[in-house]
């Protein structure tokens, strides 16, 4: 571990081109030639940064704050959902005329929660929240750039971030109630202001709202991609890239070519509503009149939704396994099982998940041939997934493994991907989905596989670069007890689903007392509630976790995790630039762990195969380069002890 | 692939903001590929109504091909370094890209003209919109083109220092060749 006096002369020694360009510089400064740093002041550095640590860091509390609104939504209809007739009435400081005078909650109001619900957790937690932060923060620091390869559109892509986050949250509010027909929004309900009352204001500022984050995810893609294919340090060919690298890279592909889908998607829903046309619209009665609008289509709107709907799942996914594929490899000691084929079945994915949308819409009557090949189409995805999860298991297996808070999530995140991949595999299959579509098996389905995983590869995500982030450690105690919280809860929440789901019960209903069918499930609702408000409770354990260390954790060494890649070689509390010498090149993939010959366990990727050796007898200096001939290269910082 | 990767690597790359161009391009594209499959879809769903294009479309694809050339000889001219025809070249590129935008509004009207309605049949709802938005983002490169004239003007560039034209010349003819794709589409499909 590196000493802590190491790392505070490191933060304070002055760069040494810095040292001839100008003399009267000194003390704290890591300016560089290539890299000219304008004055900052506390807004231009905390508020309106260009650095890609800082807005990673503010897509991150953004995110988190987000994620204790939705959780806490699906909180409160889930209360409705176990005891669906009792007197709600200490509710109403909170949710006001949304539960009537006789303690009822407002059925529209429960169909408002769940939109909100499955909206922010899907886009503002899982999408910006994990792709963004992670995106950010890691794609220049293990690539060996100093920033991204435009921090000013990086700095607007949080700001549109930011708006889009607070329509959402003020359309909680309105009086008529937010957006309430299912995050996936399908017209005619969608489209008509007289649906329902969630469809009229809710729904405009949910589309403003959507419409601003598309313009943010594209932003930042433009800048990942840009930075992945033309940033990377010396040395670092695209094959030695962390697999973070490129599941980053690959989802921001995937978002450039599947959010503009959506856009258009909800371009002609604007129109629907605003200007009169009928795209998706056509032979609409409500209150016994007919519409005027005719010859629309509301099933071209599921294609388009849908174009971006199975896209999406993975653009939630992928960064959750490209981090788990670092956490794993870093805590067992031991290369990554098979990187080619980590890298393989990232393209196969990305690639399968443009062509098999239409398997979200085997009810909607489509023609029985088309079925079958989107069934198929759909049902490959179970091999590059499987290829993953063999991967990470042949990864553990033998390993020296490291019990962290961020390998247990990464751990839990394979057993997930399993439980809930598994699933897809029934659904998949048309026959089986005519059934069991639109009911609890879905919602089990897609929580364990996307919505629980990813919400784990995101912890183990901020478990693992904590450290990184703030220079400080959180605390591990506290992190096991979250850890047991969540998987208990995850699974005790959403297996159960499974059954209610085979037994016909469908989603989105606002009561399951109300058939004889679904009233067999009484007890199991409270049960699922019951736990999944134990689960919410170790949410805060985790929330006291985070922001409690951010400023009063142990500080953290340089390389806490004796990890290989490039973004612990920066110091502790790096600056914006990164490095405060030169940016280290790069001489071997990231992760030769146990390597044989070298007596530590992991081998940076920044040692020359000649300076292994004298590497190997001094580890804690994470910050001395070596040249290729395995010379130290002076004058770097770390060079001045 | 333990050796350290050469220099040459380096100097491969292009540009980042060239990269950002081009992914935003290609984001540009995927807004109108779902809008165009959605009209064949739709078409094939019937209750379709066929139509002429209007006048004015064949002359505005005419200026936006003729402004692709005035673009590319700004361009050229950059390159050798003579500043006043690159100007010119962006004057008249403007300028047809202005024409080019009244021609788009004028053939609206003819439509309307026809008594063929923005809102009676989704056929004709689509038509405004493909060519609205693209439109939309013709402007932006309008902007971008005026741009880079004030600043060629002005004597911003050092000499040699094309990058920003490059980038908006990059647009420029993809907004062309954006609509040229367009006007083939709505012929065949109307
Ligand atoms: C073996 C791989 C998978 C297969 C075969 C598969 C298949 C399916 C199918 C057929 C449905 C539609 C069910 C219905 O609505 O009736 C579905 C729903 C869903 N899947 Fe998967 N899936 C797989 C993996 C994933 C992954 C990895 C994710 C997320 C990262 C995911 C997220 C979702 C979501 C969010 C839905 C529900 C959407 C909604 O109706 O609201 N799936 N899956
Ligand atoms: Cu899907």
């Amino acid at each position: 571990m590196a000493s802590e006096t190491l790392e505070v002369k490191e933060i304070h020694s002055t760069h040494p081109e810095a040292l001839h360009d100008s003399h009267e510089h000194h003390g704290h400064d890591s300016h560089d030639d290539e890299f000219e740093l304008p004055e900052v002041n506390f807004i231009r550095k905390y508020i309106f940064s260009t650095d890609h640590k800082v807005i990673a860091k503010q897509f991150l509390i953004t995110g988190i704050l987000m994620a204790v609104v939705g959780i806490l939504l699906s909180v409160l209809f889930r209360i409705q959902l176990a005891w669906p007739e009792h007197n709600m009435s200490y509710l109403r400081p909170l949710l006001g005329n949304w539960i009537s005078d006789t303690g009822q909650m407002d059925p529209e109001f429960y169909l408002a929660m769940v939109t909100m619900h499955g909206t922010i957790m899907v886009f503002f937690v899982l999408t910006a929240g994990l792709s963004g932060t992670f995106s950010n923060f890691l794609i220049p620091l293990q690539l060996g750039a100093r920033d991204m390869a435009s921090g000013f559109i990086n700095m607007l892509s949080y700001w549109f971030f930011f708006l889009s986050t607070v329509i959402m949250f003020a359309s909680l509010f309105i009086s008529t109630g937010p957006a309430s027909g299912g995050w996936v929004i399908y017209p005619p309900l969608s489209a008509l202001p007289q649906a329902m009352s969630g469809s009229g204001l809710g729904m405009t500022m949910w589309l403003t709202s959507m419409a601003l984050f598309i313009v943010s995810s594209l932003l930042g893609a433009l800048n990942y991609i840009a930075t992945v294919l033309n940033m990377r340090t010396k040395g670092m060919s695209m094959t030695r890239m962390p697999l973070t690298m490129w599941a980053f890279f690959l989802t921001a592909v995937i978002g450039t070519l599947s959010f503009p889908v959506l856009f258009s998607a909800a371009l002609l829903l604007i129109f629907d509503r605003s200007f009169g046309t009928s795209f998706y619209l056509s032979d609409i009665y409500i209150a016994g009149k007919a519409l005027e609008n005719s010859g629309g289509s509301p099933i071209l709107f599921q294609h388009l939704f849908w174009f971006l709907g199975h896209p999406e799942v993975y653009i939630v996914l992928l960064p959750a396994l490209g981090m788990t594929s670092e956490i794993i490899s870093t805590n067992s000691r031991k290369p990554i099982f098979g990187y080619r084929a980590m890298v393989g079945s990232l393209l196969g994915i990305a690639f399968l998940s443009f062509i098999v949308w239409a398997h979200h819409m085997f009810v909607t009557g489509m023609n029985p041939f088309l079925g079958t090949v989107f069934m198929l189409l759909t049902l490959i995805i179970a091999v590059p997934s499987a290829v993953k999860t063999f991967n990470y298991l042949a990864t553990l297996w033998m390993g020296n493994i490291r019990f962290t808070n961020a390998m247990l999530f990464s751990i839990g995140l394979v057993s997930l991907f399993i439980t809930g991949g598994v699933t897809g595999i029934f659904l998949g299959n048309a026959a089986l989905d005519i059934p069991l579509h639109d009911t609890y098996f879905v919602t089990a389905h897609f929580h364990l596989v996307m919505g629980s995983a990813s919400a784990f590869g995101f912890f183990a995500g901020v478990y693992h670069w904590f450290p990184k982030m703030f220079g400080r450690m959180m605390n591990e105690r506290l992190g096991y007890i979250h850890f047991w919280m969540t998987f208990a809860a995850v699974y005790c929440v959403f297996f159960p689903m499974h059954f209610m789901g085979m037994a016909g019960v469908p989603r989105r209903y606002y009561a399951a007392s109300t058939f004889d069918f679904t009233q067999g499930f009484t007890d199991m609702n409270a049960f699922i509630t019951i736990s999944a408000m134990l689960g919410f409770l170790g949410q805060l354990i985790f929330l006291y976790n985070f922001f409690y260390n951010i400023f009063k954790g142990k500080k953290a060494p340089q390389n806490p995790w004796n990890s290989n890649t490039l973004e612990w070689t920066t110091p502790v509390n790096a600056g914006h630039g990164n490095w405060a010498g030169e940016i280290p090149a790069v001489y071997r993939w990231p992760y030769d762990y146990s390597k044989p010959g070298v007596n530590n366990d992991y081998l940076p990727q920044h040692i020359p195969d000649a300076a292994i050796s004298k590497w190997d007898a001094n580890p804690e200096t994470a910050s001395l380069l070596y040249d290729e001939q395995g010379n130290e290269i002076k004058d770097t910082p770390a060079a001045h002890h | 692939m333990n050796s350290p990767v050469m220099q040459q690597e380096d100097d491969l790359r292009i540009h980042p903001q060239k990269v950002v161009l081009w992914v935003g391009m290609v984001s540009i594209v995927m807004v109108f590929a779902a809008l165009s499959s959605a009209l064949i879809v739709r078409q094939g769903e019937g209750n379709w109504n066929f139509f002429e294009m209007p006048l004015a479309f064949w002359i505005t694809s005419a200026l936006v091909i003729l402004s692709s050339g005035t673009m590319y000889y700004a361009l050229r001219a950059a390159e050798k370094k003579n500043l006043s025809a690159t100007v010119t070249g962006l004057w008249i590129t403007a300028l047809l890209g202005v024409a080019f935008l009244a021609g788009q509004f004028i053939g609206w009207t003819q439509l309307a003209d026809a008594g063929i309605y923005f809102r009676d049949n989704p056929s004709n709802s689509f038509l405004i919109v493909l060519t609205g938005l693209h439109g939309l983002h013709l402007l932006g490169g309008l902007i971008a083109v005026v741009t880079v004239l004030v600043k060629s003007i002005l004597l911003r560039y050092k000499p040699g220092e094309i990058l920003g034209l490059e980038l908006c010349s990059t647009y420029w003819h993809f907004m062309g060749a954006l609509w040229i794709y367009l006007f083939l589409f709505l012929l065949y499909h109307y």
